[in-house]
């Protein structure tokens, strides 16, 4: 992270970094399941090709934030702003189509569809989106298990497949919700390469992690999320200065 | 072997070929009840209804337009579908965040008041419908005579099921549908419309109904009642099958009108209720259907 892009701001952004030009910026973002108030007002942006994660204990509400920038989450409030475009009130549809990608945390592959319908079925919403052979290249499995269902591939197969198909879509602004969880530490690698590489090619990835070695393997900045609420951020080069500071956030 | 079980082949295929006829709409109705919960998770109770009215609109068409049968084999399912549209936008959707029980008392409701009008305007003697000159006639098969018309109903929903199948499980639109069927928000968040979807999905399967009931007008009397006595085994056939299996309802529908066909042979006192035992058989030995996924 380039110091002259971040511009601490605290009268603003409470434990937030102003970035000067973001791709996304999210400022006061509240949500809701039902009637219960999940989300107090969540502040971060990325700047264009920045990887940065949502660090959090359980049910601090990283999760939800993703969905709720994505517009799952419907009710919500705030502001979510994407390439100077206004999000809150649209659709999840019509975000995709603004140029956000989203792979859930349970991956979301359709058991009733083969491995190649999977990975075909998100629909390109701008050029420039990954080909099928770079795609291969990426993940040389996926290419073998193409007419199996989706649903019986190994759940690192599975987490390639939720990655693989939002790369194709054109879509530069990746959510990725826990990418990691449950997987062999070859297969973390795996993806933690897959990331790198993404970010040497433009994309701008927000990660949502409990595997905090593996965030800082990847991620140019952390945003500490409590109780809904964007608490701090801590840029990866000055993490060792803030391990302890972490530490009692994470509750390690 | 006929002689020997005293039943002349002449009887035992012209009951095989009635049971095909009537499995033929089984299926077609069945198939596309089984398409819009599918999506919907709504059980379509105006189906019957629809299948009614698509024979009714083919009636119409004739004798106030003079447009003929082949044209209404296209029009009739468009122009109902095209109500089933109006009817998923102006109520049905707004009764997915409910109980499916409401959409179900709302489509049953709805087939009471459509069937209520056409009495009203109709009469319940029904109307009997001119066959196009292409279905006159028959083949003699030597043992048995195969009137065209009845030739042509079932090679045409032969078509329609297995082509709705394909489009189900072999094209990219119907991976959307199924994909949608799983998980409509993760769909919706690759950018998919997924209530146009749901609204055209419901629409297709209303005009399969009404596509069903073309078929109906020239081999059946056109009727208000027509929907509401076939519709019942219609669901039993869908409960033998299992709710939403594209496949199962289409090999349910044509297998139980052969079972009912054959029955009418060896057993013609238990034609009427042979459905009937086989859907309470299968709901005690496999509770989701034949073909049904355990919810």
């Amino acid at each position: 992270m380039p110091e002259a892009v971040a511009v601490q701001d605290p009268t603003t952004r409470p434990g937030g970094v102003s970035v000067a030009d973001p791709h996304l910026s999210v400022k006061g973002l509240e949500g809701w399941y039902g009637e219960s108030h999940v989300l107090h007002g969540i502040d971060f942006d990325v700047a264009k090709g920045e990887v940065v994660t949502l660090l959090g204990r359980n049910g601090a509400g990283k999760t939800t934030t993703l969905k709720a920038v994505m517009g799952i989450l419907t009710k919500r409030k705030g502001s979510v702003s994407f390439e100077g475009q206004e999000l809150i009130g649209l659709p999840a549809r019509k975000i995709a189509r603004a140029g956000i990608a989203f792979c859930p945390e349970e991956r979301g592959i359709f058991s009733t569809l083969s491995v190649e319908e999977n990975l075909h079925l998100p629909p390109k919403v701008r050029e420039g989106g990954l080909g099928i052979d770079q795609i291969f290249e990426l993940f040389p499995n996926l290419k073998e298990r193409l007419s199996s269902q989706g649903t019986k591939l190994s759940g690192g197969e599975q987490q390639m497949l939720a990655i693989a198909r939002i790369l194709r879509t054109g879509a530069k602004m990746l959510l990725l919700d826990e990418p990691t969880e449950g997987l062999a530490p070859v297969i973390v690698q795996q993806i933690g390469q897959t990331i790198a590489r993404l970010k040497r090619e433009g994309f701008t990835i927000v990660l949502v992690e409990q595997n905090f070695r593996f965030a800082s393997s990847v991620a140019d900045r952390h945003y500490v999320v409590e109780q809904g609420r964007v608490v701090d951020c801590i840029p990866n080069a000055e993490l060792d200065a803030n391990i302890e500071k972490l530490h009692a956030y994470l509750g390690v | 072997m006929f002689e020997l079980l005293g039943i002349p082949p002449q009887a035992l295929f012209g009951q095989l070929l009635l049971g095909l006829i009537n499995g033929a709409f089984y299926a077609m109705l069945s198939l596309g009840l089984a398409v819009i919960f599918g999506l919907l998770n709504i059980i379509n109770f105006t189906h019957g209804a629809q299948y009614m009215m698509g024979a009714f609109v083919t009636w119409m068409l004739l004798n106030y337009f003079g447009i003929e049968y082949w044209y209404a084999l296209v029009l009739a399912p468009l122009i109902v579908g095209a109500t089933g549209i109006v009817i998923e936008r102006l109520m049905i959707s707004r009764l997915y965040h409910l109980d499916h029980l409401y959409g179900l008392l709302l489509t049953f409701g709805l087939a009471l008041i459509i069937q209520g009008l056409f009495r009203n305007e109709y009469g319940i003697s029904g109307m009997s419908y001119r066959p196009p000159e292409l279905l006159a006639g028959g083949h003699n098969l030597g043992f048995m005579y195969l009137p065209n018309s009845r030739l042509w109903v079932i090679i045409a929903s032969v078509v329609v099921c297995f082509g709705t199948w394909f489009v189900i499980e072999k094209t990219k639109l119907g991976a959307y549908l199924r994909a949608a069927t799983e998980n409509p928000t993760l769909v919706g968040a690759f950018g998919i419309n997924v209530p146009r979807m749901i609204t055209l999905t419901y629409g297709f399967g209303v005009a399969l109904a009404a596509f069903a009931g073309v078929l109906a007008a020239p081999i059946y009397s056109v009727n208000p009642n027509m929907g509401e006595s076939l519709i019942i085994v219609v669901f039993a056939v869908v409960v033998i099958g299992g709710m939403g299996s594209i496949l199962g309802a289409i090999i349910t529908g044509f297998g139980l009108g052969l079972v009912e066909g054959l029955t009418r042979v060896f057993y013609p006192e238990g034609s009427a209720v042979v459905i009937f035992v086989i859907m309470a058989i299968v709901l005690l030995i496999k509770p989701a259907g034949l073909f049904g996924r355990a919810a």
